[in-house]
């Protein structure tokens, strides 16, 4: 149903666009024109007539999606996953162009391979030098692949400890964005040590004297979540999912049948709210109506807020508070 | 033990899940009958094997008070953090049940024993996941006792040795199995910091989130023959690639061969390579 709405909002969003910069040209144009002459008076007419009609066919379509999006007030924890993996929601190369400035990609575990299913590097954040580094998913199929769907190897998890690594060498904050189905599960990753490799970077994690921040994008699930998530903040977007496996994965290991994951999902906890009142997530930002997908601009303006107060909180801290800090977030869960 | 007569008195009792055999009126099985092998043999001479198949050589899973009995000085063995029960954070359905018939079952209130004790009159703190108990899986109660333990052993400055185990997260406790993983670590990483020998000892299955937290992080790694080891299940592994997994994949063999286990010790040898290793370090 969820899917159906998003649709046509979506299909009304586009229309929407374009009738306004239709409207917004021939006002321009009127404008123009009036000073050019007073000759074209009949012209101007006939156009403002139309400027009238898209304006109100506009006000039409966005009654017609404001109504659809009412659907969108109340999303059960099935409906935020279905949002969470919405493959048109921003992504970590969407954020570090919409929130940082100076990027400087860094590639490799510079050990045995680059994983591109981990992107990150230096940037500046409000004029600081942090490390960035998060989960890649792609727009398209093709990008998709090539990121191997956002589950990292253990050669991604090293180069996200090399990034970490340095950040702390530098003194450089980090920012993380979590967006992951899981860590990879197959058979070169487990030869190469996924479990090892996940494990030495939630150790160094919890060592580490510079602020981290970890950002739940999307879906965060699992230790292959977590092995990029130990922060002493940890943000959700609104409609963000964190737990402890795919809810699909879930189903399978508790009833043996994937196909409950809805059932699955009611049982989760994982949602923002629900990690919120866990003490899990320190706290959630909102996204527009209808999720992150239908406009950057507003999700980059309301994570920019959060992220910066956070970050400005955290560097008043001294390095050895910072460090303390963050491990007591973890030593209270349990 | 009946007489010889009583042992052709049969029926026999059964108890299909542990795989004994009882006889008429005894309270102790008699017999024992291997998961690998099928073949029944007796109890007593699976007790001098440390319950190795007699016939086979397959590794029955062993209760964590006995595997302390087998690695720790006699009367030296002092628990910690004794009877902590599990909680349920997430109310999650029938998870209390399931609790209860674990329970029933092994005689624990949770799937981690911690003890301090002597190894060849060394004082060590000594932590084991029990496979009998839910999996061994990972619950908030587990990772607090694990931390409970690790911390212990950074301020008395003990070697630590931790037996793991464990089928991975606690399903049923969710966020709070997840975030064990960062907590144990944090508290390995400290007693490292501290200069503190760990020594992670694997055992079948050492699996998920246990791997993926204080099982792999120790100074040396030790597992016992033919104990499955990895992140991801071999199921989940072979649905994802669509192929098959080579023969004795993620078995100990197959990670002392790709480099992440330093020696495969048979549990006949597990005390006196515990021994040689912490003199090692005094």
């Amino acid at each position: 149903m969820l899917e159906k709405v998003l649709k046509s909002v979506e299909k009304l969003d586009k229309k929407i666009t374009t009738l306004e910069k239709k409207a917004a040209g021939e006002t321009e144009e009127l404008v123009n024109a009036a000073y050019e002459s007073d000759e074209i008076l009949e012209d101007i007419k006939e156009e403002y007539e139309a400027w009238e009609y898209h304006g109100t066919e506009i006000d039409r379509l966005k009654q017609l999606r404001d109504y659809l999006l009412q659907d969108c007030t109340k999303l059960t924890p099935d409906e935020k996953v279905f949002l969470a993996r919405h493959p048109k929601r921003p992504h970590i190369d969407d954020f570090i162009e919409g929130l940082f400035t100076d990027f400087f990609e860094q590639k490799g575990d510079h050990l045995f391979d680059e994983d591109r299913s981990i992107y990150g590097g230096i940037a500046r954040f409000h004029g600081i030098p942090v490390t960035v580094l998060g989960h890649r998913k792609g727009h398209t199929m093709e990008e998709s692949m090539a990121y191997n769907f956002g589950m990292p190897c253990p050669e991604g998890y090293r180069k996200a400890l090399r990034l970490m690594n340095q950040a702390e060498k530098f003194r450089r904050p980090i920012i993380t964005f979590i967006d992951t189905p899981g860590a990879y599960p197959g058979l070169e990753a487990e030869e190469h040590g996924q479990g090892e490799a996940i494990a030495t970077n939630l150790a160094k994690m919890s060592q580490f004297h510079v602020p981290i921040i970890a950002v739940v994008t999307g879906e965060g699930n699992s230790g292959g979540a977590l092995a990029i998530g130990v922060a002493n903040r940890i943000l959700m977007l609104e409609n963000a999912v964190y737990s402890i496996l795919s809810p699909e994965g879930f189903a399978s290991i508790l009833w043996k049948d994937a196909d409950r994951h809805k059932e699955a999902c009611e049982l989760m906890k994982l949602t923002a709210d629900d990690l919120l009142k866990a003490g899990v997530a320190d706290g959630v930002v909102r996204e527009p109506l209808g999720g992150a997908q239908r406009d950057y601009k507003e999700v980059f303006k309301n994570l920019d807020e959060a992220l910066y107060a956070n970050l400005k909180e955290l560097m008043t801290l001294s390095p050895s508070g910072c460090k303390s800090e963050r491990q007591m977030k973890y030593r209270k869960i349990g | 033990m009946g007489t010889f007569l009583d042992s052709l008195s049969f029926p026999a009792r059964v108890r299909k899940d542990l795989g004994e055999v009882f006889l008429k009126k005894d309270k102790e099985p008699v017999f024992i009958q291997c998961k690998a092998c099928n073949r029944r043999a007796l109890k007593q001479d699976w007790q001098k094997n440390y319950y190795v198949c007699p016939v086979c050589g397959h590794y029955r899973a062993i209760g964590a008070y006995y595997r302390l009995s087998l690695i720790l000085d006699k009367g030296t063995f002092k628990e910690l953090n004794e009877g902590m029960e599990p909680k349920d954070p997430m109310s999650f359905p029938e998870y209390r049940d399931k609790l209860k018939v674990q329970t029933e079952k092994t005689g624990l209130p949770e799937a981690a024993v911690t003890a301090t004790g002597k190894v060849g009159g060394h004082k060590v703190v000594a932590i084991v996941l029990d496979s009998r108990f839910f999996m061994g899986s990972m619950s908030s109660t587990v990772g607090e006792k694990v931390t409970r333990a690790v911390e212990y052993a950074t301020e008395k400055k003990l070697p630590l040795i931790i037996f793991s185990a464990s089928g991975g997260a606690r399903m049923q406790e969710g966020i709070y199995s997840l975030m064990q993983m960062a907590k144990t670590a944090a508290a390995i990483e400290e007693f490292n910091a501290a200069g503190g020998l760990y020594i992670s000892f694997l055992t079948h299955p050492t699996t998920g989130g246990v791997t993926a937290s204080f099982a792999s992080l120790g100074d040396i790694t030790l597992a016992e023959p033919g104990a499955l080891i990895g992140f991801a299940g071999p199921r989940v592994i072979e649905q994802t690639i669509h192929k098959k997994l080579p023969k004795g994949f993620q078995r100990s063999e197959y990670l002392e061969a790709h480099g992440f286990v330093d020696k495969i010790v048979p549990r006949s040898e597990m005390r006196d390579t515990l021994i040689q290793l912490i003199e090692l370090h005094t």
